[in-house]
């Protein structure tokens, strides 16, 4: 019965948003101030119908309702409480429950914090989240209903997909979703604009905020994906450039270019058009991303649905909304003349510009090594995959330029510099970047070229950053605040920096050996002595496992013990290697069991990862810049500000 | 031709420039790492001859694995039902690497031997990689293979 309630909150939640979108667009086109006023109690209603949705299913999953098909394919008796409610979005019709339940959490929010917009912006924002709404409910209620009765009801469920039983898929889908979806809203206010025919620089103020948070959580989402995959898959990396992974980053860099454009708009008035475009091209990426996962056309592990219907109909909604948004940008993009103050060669604008330019060459870069071998299957040139290589190629060489000028941003003014300023406030630091850098290509054990390039990079920006930082905080006696906005950007940007060492070091330094060990046998590797005690049976709520022991040993005296796992779930009998992690700031040592050999013998890998924790570090820091520079005052003072454009932000006196 | 005309010119030709830089290295590096996917009897066929790295595709013979004892070198055969290729492997394989079930390994040949650098093994028993399962058409019905589903693959690096 509870099943049901939950379908009719779902059609209704739809039928809301129909009216949410329809009412609220068509009165901001008229100036019908009744039907604007629909938005925010529509927005306020389709959160609770989407949430009570959502709380029924995970009922469900809490109480073991094994009549529900979706919980009887992925739950089971044994799966302990707490898989129970991250089990409900395990696949692929709860994940989309999520995904449109997030959706409305940040409707509601925008509903709630836009009071200082005018009705006909909100009325426009808020409808666009109702299409998009709209969609996404539709496409749950038609193709991916949750609430599909399974009647005689199963005895038994056929259990989470065991690589999903871990507390880091509690919170990756969550903050992914968070981050694909927040880019909704910097979409819907690019829409809105369009619609009305001009970017006020003043809304523009009020998105920052919104698409700072929603960069911020999409980080989170793609650094605990990259932290589950290092500790659970049992292979010891971080990066696949899997098709699923490029998914999610492809949002992330336009994202990311799309936060540097919005700061150029708002403050200067120029790139306008390439602002709105971005927004679009973000949020279609994250539909793009939302497509691939789950429509099946992917090999990968997230690739849960391959139903023709739903591949077809995400396709459709994909080319609706962004062959929409183009037409409308091409019919109503902003002219030429309303470009905003005229720059220098030589200026902070240009900088982002080539910011922009080389982020969003990335992203192409990467959406085309993903969709190429689709493309390849789609016009019968073979089956053809593409390999990482392509991506870490094509990668370092468009981040390089973007490191290297990433420190002349803050310091350089906007609209005109003098090139030799910057350039004598940075020089003494990349004098000093490049000495640490040749110190660290003779130390290093291996790897040379790598390990210099990730402390060359990482000391130039840091150094360059918080060059910055000084000056800014010894010119505060003269009256200019130190912003939480550069508060944040320091943050990210020492962020960037943490992340360089993470990935570079260890990509350079880590060491691996993947050897068949007889009980009491040791493996050395990097100093240490790795000692294989044998392996015991031991039973886990809903697996059997073997144990292994490996005692270390550093310099002949023991130093830590770990125990890896290799389980089999007694649901499907799947068979999963649980990795054994001995953490450390400056090294990781990772052992997983690979397959019994025979005579208590086992194959065993050994890896000594260096530096590796910092590269989600790094992303930690960057997800921390973000939300610290939504928390700007200045992003809040929308009401007071009566001119279109804002008087130049204070740039930073450079040092004499 | 006036200063605005000439900026704009020189802003046209570098873009040009980049762009055109920007594709022959997208263009080289993509050549340099696509992998085609073939099965054995195709590369007996000789149709894998122009690829040196190539993935092969099929199903793991029965009673062909075969790993030496006190190492990690394993050999076994991969099957599409019409032919059969020898493989060597050395290293871990995936945890749902099996006989009779499918597998996608990428390497090159040695001598009649695909020697293989990386194992991708099927996800459960209700899946086959999609491209395999293309692949191989008539040939898993042959094996008694249900037909490609839902499920995921996995690696072995």
């Amino acid at each position: 019965m509870l099943g049901e309630i939950g379908l009719v909150a779902l059609i209704l939640a739809l039928l809301v948003s129909v009216l949410q979108a329809a009412l609220p667009l068509a009165g901001a086109q008229r100036g019908v101030a009744p039907w604007m006023a629909v938005a925010r109690p529509a927005a306020y209603a389709q959160l609770a119908l989407v949430g009570f949705a959502f709380v029924i299913l995970t009922h469900g999953f809490v109480t073991q309702d094994f009549s529900l098909l979706y919980v009887a394919e992925n739950s089971n008796s044994l799966l302990p409480l707490m898989y129970r409610y991250t089990a409900v979005w395990g696949a692929h019709e709860g994940s989309l429950l999520l995904w449109a339940l997030i959706l409305a959490v940040w409707t509601a929010a925008v509903a709630r914090f836009s009071r200082s917009l005018p009705d006909t912006v909100i009325a426009r924002v808020l409808g666009v989240m109702g299409l998009v709404s709209a969609g996404f409910l539709a496409f749950l209620i038609f193709t991916s209903n949750p609430f599909l009765r399974l009647l005689p009801a199963a005895a038994e469920g056929r259990d989470l997909n065991p690589l999903l039983q871990d507390p880091g898929m509690i919170i990756h889908p969550p903050m992914l979703y968070l981050g694909y979806v927040g880019f909704s809203v910097p979409f819907a206010f690019a829409i809105a604009a369009l619609l009305d025919g001009k970017i006020d620089a003043r809304w523009l103020r009020w998105t920052r905020p919104w698409t700072n948070v929603a960069w911020a959580f999409l980080t989170l989402g793609i650094a605990l994906g990259s932290w589950w995959a290092y500790y659970e898959l049992g292979w010891g990396g971080w990066w696949f450039w899997d098709p699923v992974e490029n998914a999610s980053f492809m949002p992330w860099l336009a994202g990311a270019a799309l936060l540097h454009s919005q700061a150029v708009t708002e403050k200067r008035g120029s790139f306008r058009g390439w602002t709105l475009l971005l927004a679009i091209a973000t949020f279609s990426l994250s539909l793009l991303g939302t497509f691939l996962v789950r429509s099946g056309v992917l090999t990968s592990v997230h690739a849960f649905a391959a139903d023709p219907a739903r591949g077809l109909f995400i396709l459709i909604f994909l080319g609706i909304v962004v062959g929409g948004s183009l037409l409308l940008y091409a019919l109503k993009a902003p002219s030429s003349d309303e470009a905003g103050k005229p720059f220098e060669l030589f200026s902070r604008e240009t900088l982002l510009l080539a910011n922009n330019l080389l982020l969003s060459t990335a992203c192409a870069m990467v959406l085309l090594g993903t969709l190429y071998p689709l493309l390849a299957d789609a016009l019968e040139l073979g089956k053809i995959s593409v390999g990482p290589p392509y991506f870490a190629l094509m990668f370092v060489l468009l981040m390089a330029p973007l490191v290297l000028l990433l420190p002349f941003g803050p310091i350089t003014r906007w609209q005109r510099e003098q090139v030799s300023k910057p350039l004598a406030m940075l020089l003494p630091w990349a004098g000093f970047a490049i000495a640490l850098a040749v110190v660290a290509y003779f130390m290093a054990p291996q790897g040379p070229v790598k390990v210099a390039a990730g402390v060359l990079g990482a000391a130039w920006v840091l150094f360059g950053t918080a060059r910055f930082v000084w000056t800014r905080v010894r010119s505060q006696s003269s009256g200019q605040r130190f912003t939480a906005e550069m508060l944040g950007m320091t943050l990210a940007h020492f962020g960037v920096a943490v992340f360089l060492v993470g990935a570079l070091l260890t990509e350079g330094l880590t060491t691996q050996r993947e050897v068949a060990v007889a009980k009491g046998h040791a493996v050395e590797l990097g100093g240490y002595s790795f000692r294989f005690d044998g392996a015991a049976h031991s039973q886990g709520p809903n697996y059997e496992a073997d144990r292994g022991t490996v005692t270390v040993f550093r310099d002949g005296k023991p130093f830590t013990v770990m125990h890896p796992e290799k389980r089999a779930y007694a649901s499907g009998g799947q068979v999963m290697t649980e990795a054994a992690i001995a953490r450390g700031f400056t090294r990781d040592l990772y052992v997983a069991l690979g397959e019994p050999l025979g005579d208590g013998a086992w194959a065993l890998r050994v890896h000594i990862k260096p530096f590796v924790r910092w590269i989600w570090a790094g992303a930690l820091l960057m997800m921390l810049g973000g939300f610290v520079t939504a928390t700007d005052r200045r992003f809040r003072r929308v009401a007071q500000v009566r001119e279109s454009l804002p008087a130049n932000e204070p740039t930073p006196e450079p040092a004499r | 031709m006036n200063p605005v005309r000439r900026r704009r010119l020189l802003w046209v030709i570098a873009l040009v420039v980049a762009a055109g830089l920007a594709t022959a290295l997208v263009a080289m590096a993509l050549q340099r790492n696509i992998a085609y996917l073939y099965t054995p009897s195709e590369v007996l066929r000789g149709e894998a001859g122009e690829h040196a790295r190539f993935r092969l595709g099929g199903m793991v013979a029965a009673d062909s694995f075969k790993r030496a004892p006190g190492s990690l070198d394993a050999t076994f055969r991969v099957t599409d039902g019409d032919a059969q290729m020898p493989v060597k492997y050395t290293g871990i394989l995936p945890d749902l690497f099996r006989e009779k079930q499918a597998v996608v390994a990428t390497g090159r040949m040695e001598g009649g031997v695909f020697v293989a650098e990386t194992i991708l093994a099927k996800h459960d028993e209700n899946y086959m990689p999609k491209e395999v399962a293309d692949k191989m058409g008539m040939a898993h019905k042959k094996h008694d293979v249900a037909a490609p589903g839902a499920g995921a693959a996995q690696e072995a690096k």
